[in-house]
């Protein structure tokens, strides 16, 4: 199933000492934000108090049946087309057989040898793509607390199953991943694109989205595939990026030491930084997976499938190109400005508010941000509106106000989300343009600093600016600097 | 009488069954004698007939993503052998 | 005892009331119940609630349903809301569901009083009911002999003429050969008629419920009542239920009924059933039926077919039953996984754990497509042989068994068992629908006729049963052992 085309055996990796490559492959489960679980009628929310989001279907209770999500399905479709998948005209569902106590009916609903879809690509930013196997539908299962911390040491396990049942994608991809860097730019990606389209949240850190790393090293250059292990237990990207790292010159320090590497399962320690062998005593692993005979199987029509393509948004790779191509801005600005899309929405509606994306662009990834760290606050949680900086923009560019005054009303704005207009008026920030108060103020500053005078009149070029600033400072910044320059050249000569 | 290649405790195991020595010895027994019928299908050329998994020629039955009312709690836990708080309570899982 | 629609028609005409009736039937059940052991549970005190509630409701000239007023009894794996709920199994000697199945709802909504949950083989697997982890249930024809199984409970309460009406499941055979036993009428549905929500699940590509009555008219009557389409069940189909009553037929002219020749083949070394099929035939015939010969070659397949496609799925629907959310725990003082084995080892009878291990060794890596998969296969090979068989003839008549009650312990043997069920199989794996009718006796003992039809085609399956039951009487020109006449 896996193919190794030669160019892509030829990877860069990690390895300090690079005489072996890294084979790396990643299946990513991740949550889909239905209203609905998977199966059955109860709440699809993170969270919520212990057991309060069950009924006999997803308790798998006796005699209970499973009734297959619409949306779920059109979700799942949806991430295929954004992610250039081939969406099966015929699926089904299968049972996967396993005894687990958080998986209420001892198997789970999935999907065997027909996928929802196949194939599709994964784009990183360095350019190299990242092909996909498969994407398919399943349900995740409830949540085991081993009593006493750690799984091994602990009395007894507590079992909430509100978690149980709610849509799960399953996406694997091929191992086509040469690096931790590039494990790491993959989830990046796959979480902008998904995010993208709204079918999940995509929160690692609340689980909705959960990541294993098949890894593997190699000779450089060699074409067959080393003994992989199947790196579980992260929780963040970066802890991603550091277990397979760590993996990796795990496994390149046991060949070197002419050890073999045993075909296992290991967990990730976040404290230690380090993996360790999970494989338990219970080894009889044989999913038994037939077609689930209380489901019927998938058909959907090509009507359909167009229709749900069609709603697709902008995706970020192309809105990247577009608004580079557009505007002109630097890639990195515009990678940053388009991480998040509420965030990428919000650039392109200041940009089309103040008309000057380069100005909108600046503002978001300076006085913005400094303002919003400041208030500890991201852009999404504060309460300013893309108009109300957009306006901000524009006061500045007409002269309204002066640079200084406006990071002053950026730093209320973040907070307030209010009319800029009236944070200017009622801090008295509006830009003093009248010729003749600014003119009694320049000669004021002629009068204080006769030295600098001197000075400029004696070819010391510098001393003017200083004389601006301290015209600047008595007028408490407002006083606009261009008409202070004019007046002040008017009477130095 | 066929030849049953079931091994008994390998699959008691993947069925999460003890089942005892008599038992399984029994129970090879009775196999041996329904395989004699299970053979006979060993015997029919199937490899162009399509495998039939559900009687009913039904695609697509699908809900609409709406919510409905959950179990009150005290009815989910209501018959659990054992619970803790608001959790159903199993013994320790040694992995 | 009368029928369900006679009770009906009475209380509708104010010569009798709903509690009345429900009365009389917890007194025939009471009196016949130190012998047949036909109840794993019954409901007095909710029963004769829900009674004057329908008296009420009529009184107020409101109308309650095609069943109003009429006693009725389910099997112990419908989930019924607050009532215990077993499938016959020791794992589940504790289970009360928080809800009911779309099946007892619609019997209820129907104006039915459901008096108890009847006796089964554990979890429908078995032909004798000696499955039943709690006792056996007798015959009422000859308490020294088996009802039937799985749905045993049901078969002996409606032949000793407790309940007109009872609800069963068939999955192989698990109607049809108690009704045979018990010279009641069973139906087993077609696949997809009558929704599975609520049911608890042996095999789920072949479960269906049905009933087992007295008559063929309460049959029709029940199944209209209990089938359509329900969205808790995928594989319920949405098609018009039809008024089966209005099917019900004097006379057969211009019926063509297909007789298979390979059942006849195999019945033949058995003279006094086959002199019974014989005349059966022949009295179908008199009615103005013509009898076409027609072939099931792949019938000889069925056994083998459904014991590994049944368990198969058995093994997976029962992996449930493990002592962490509901039912009977037994800790192994040590991990879950100990509890899980313990549990399952105490919890469930021989027949089920034969099952499971049959079952899960069918679906194994390296074995899957030599078993379940090849199995599908001759299973579309059998629904072809229905489909050709039905292109010539409108209904199919067969035996529904090929010998009568035997005597508890006569089938020690597992196989001996399974080979109850030969008649009745084919049309399980095929999904179409099958009933039996009574056709007479043997040696005293009664025998069904089972007559089967295309797929949905209960209306015209039900017409041939009822013109046959009508002049041949056999539901009336005997009486059982045990029970009122
Ligand atoms: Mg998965
Ligand atoms: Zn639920």
């Amino acid at each position: 199933m896996v193919c190794f085309a030669e160019d892509r055996c030829r990877v860069k990796t990690d390895l300090k000492t690079s005489e072996y490559e890294a084979v790396i492959g990643l299946e990513v489960h991740v949550e889909l934000s239905t209203a609905s679980k998977m199966f059955c009628g109860c709440r699809n929310e993170f969270g919520g108090e212990p057991n309060t989001h069950v009924c006999p279907i997803c308790l798998g209770m006796p005699g209970s049946l499973p009734v297959i999500n619409a949306k779920a399905v059109e979700y799942l479709c949806k991430a295929g087309f954004a992610l250039g998948c081939a969406v099966a005209p015929h699926s089904k569902f299968d049972r996967k057989n396993y005894f687990y106590p958080d998986m209420p009916k001892n198997y789970q609903i999935s999907q065997y040898d027909m996928p929802l879809t196949t194939g599709g690509t994964v784009t990183l930013p360095s350019g190299k793509s990242v092909r996909l196997n498969r994407i398919h539908l399943e349900e995740d299962t409830g949540k085991n607390l081993h009593h006493g911390g750690s799984m091994t040491g602990s009395e007894y396990t507590l079992i909430d199953y509100n978690r149980a049942g709610v849509p799960l994608m399953e996406i694997v991809s091929e191992p086509d991943i040469a690096s931790s860097e590039e494990a790491e730019a993959y989830l990046a990606e796959l979480k902008a694109v998904l995010s993208y389209i709204g079918v999940s949240d995509v929160k690692m850190h609340e689980g909705s989205l959960r990541c294993d790393a098949n890894v593997s090293i190699r000779p450089q250059g060699s074409s067959a595939l080393g003994t992989k292990t199947e790196v579980k237990n992260m929780n963040s990207f970066r802890s991603v990026g550091r277990a397979v790292k760590h993996e990796i010159e795990r496994q390149r320090a046991c060949l070197e030491a002419g050890e073999r590497i045993v075909q296992e399962t290991r967990g990730w320690d976040e404290g230690r930084g380090l993996t360790y062998s999970m494989r338990s005593k219970e080894q009889a692993h044989d999913y038994r997976y037939f077609p689930e005979p209380d489901l019927v199987p998938m058909a959907l029509d090509a009507a359909t499938l167009a229709a749900w393509r069609a709603q697709l948004p902008e995706l970020p790779d192309a809105k990247r190109k577009r608004i580079v191509a557009e505007f002109g801005l630097p890639e990195y600005d515009v990678a940053v400005l388009t991480a998040e899309r509420p965030d990428a929405d919000f650039f392109e509606a200041v940009a089309a508010q103040c008309g000057d994306a380069k100005l909108a662009a600046n503002w978001l990834m300076g006085d913005v941000r400094r303002a919003l760290q400041a208030a500890e606050l991201t852009l999404a949680q504060s309460p300013m509106t893309p108009a109300q900086l957009g306006d901000l923009i524009i006061m500045v560019k007409r002269g309204a106000i002066t640079g200084k005054a406006a990071k002053e009303v950026c730093d209320v704005l973040v907070v307030d989300g209010r009319d800029p207009r009236s944070i200017v008026d009622e801090r008295g920030l509006s830009a003093v343009t009248d010729r003749n108060a600014i003119a009694d103020i320049v000669d004021k500053a002629i009068a204080a600093n006769q030295k600098s005078v001197d000075a400029y009149r004696g070819g010391k070029v510098n001393a003017f600016d200083f004389i601006v600033g301290q015209v600047m400072k008595e007028s408490r910044g407002k006083a606009n600097v261009e008409i202070v320059r004019t007046l002040l050249k008017e009477r130095l000569g | 009488m066929s030849e049953v290649p079931i091994d008994i405790a390998h699959i008691a195991k993947l069925a999460r069954i003890a089942l005892t020595e008599s038992e399984s010895a029994a129970f090879s027994a009775q196999f041996s004698r329904l395989f004699d019928f299970i053979a006979e299908l060993q015997a029919l050329d199937v490899e162009h007939v399509p495998a039939t998994a559900q009687v009913i020629p039904i695609f697509n039955v699908m809900r609409d993503d709406t919510i409905r009312e959950s179990l009150d709690r005290a009815f989910a836990l209501r018959n659990a052998p054992d619970v803790e708080g608001p959790y159903f309570k199993v013994p320790r899982i040694l992995e | 005892m009368l029928t369900g629609h006679d009770i009906r028609d009475r209380i509708a005409r104010r010569e009798s009331t709903a509690v009345e009736a429900v009365q009389a039937a917890l007194a025939a059940a009471a009196a016949a119940e130190p012998t047949l052991k036909a109840y794993l549970t019954l409901t007095p005190e909710r029963a004769l609630a829900r009674a004057a509630e329908i008296d009420a409701r009529l009184a107020r000239g409101e109308a309650c349903g095609i069943l109003a007023g009429v006693p009725v009894a389910v099997k112990d794996l419908f989930c019924t809301e607050g009532v215990k709920t077993t499938s016959g199994s020791k794992i589940l000697a504790n289970f009360v569901p928080p809800y009911s199945a779309t099946v007892v709802s619609r019997l209820e909504a129907a104006g039915a009083v459901i008096i108890g949950k009847t006796n089964m083989d554990e979890f429908a697997m078995g032909s004798s009911c000696e499955n039943s982890a709690f006792f056996p249930t007798r015959n009422p024809w000859d308490p020294e002999r088996v009802p039937g199984g799985s749905s045993g409970g049901s078969a002996s309460t409606v032949g000793a003429r407790s309940v007109p009406i009872a609800l069963g499941t068939d999955t192989g055979g698990s109607i049809r050969e108690p009704a045979s036993f018990c010279n009641v009428v069973g139906v087993k549905p077609t696949y997809g008629r009558v929704s599975r929500y609520g049911i608890i699940a042996f095999a789920s590509s072949l479960d269906q419920a049905g009933p087992l009555t007295v008559d063929v008219r309460d049959a029709a009557d029940t199944l209209e009542a209990i089938a359509g389409h329900d969205p808790m069940d995928s594989t319920s189909v949405d098609t018009p239920v039809p008024h089966y009553a209005a099917a019900l037929r004097e006379d057969l002219r211009g019926v063509r009924i297909g007789i298979v020749q390979e059942f006849e083949a195999s019945i033949a070394g058995d003279a006094k059933m086959a002199a019974l099929y014989k005349a059966a035939y022949a009295e179908l015939s008199r009615l103005g039926a013509s009898l076409v010969p027609v072939s099931l070659a792949h019938a000889k397949y069925g056994l083998a077919t459904y014991y590994l496609i049944a368990p198969a799925e058995c093994s997976s629907n029962l992996a449930r039953y493990d002592g962490a959310r509901y039912g009977v725990r037994v800790d192994g003082d040590g991990d879950v996984y100990q509890m899980f084995e313990q549990t399952r080892a105490a919890g469930f009878g021989a027949e089920v754990k034969r099952r499971i291990i049959l079952g899960t060794y069918a679906l194994c890596s390296g074995y899957y497509d030599a078993y379940y998969v090849r199995a599908q296969k001759v299973r579309t090979l059998m629904k072809k042989d229905f489909d050709d068989a039905f292109a010539v003839c409108d209904v199919i008549a067969c035996p529904a068994v090929s010998c009568p009650p035997f005597v508890l312990g006569a089938k020690a043997d597992p196989v001996a068992m399974y080979l109850m069920d030969y008649f009745t199989i084919p049309m399980s794996l095929a999904g179409i629908p099958a009933l039996s009718v009574p056709a007479g006796y043997v040696d005293g003992l009664p025998v069904g006729l089972q007559i089967a039809a295309p797929a949905f085609e209960e209306a015209r399956m039900l017409g041939v049963a009822y013109a046959y039951e009508q002049a041949t009487r056999f539901a009336w020109s005997a009486s059982p052992k045990i029970g009122v006449a």
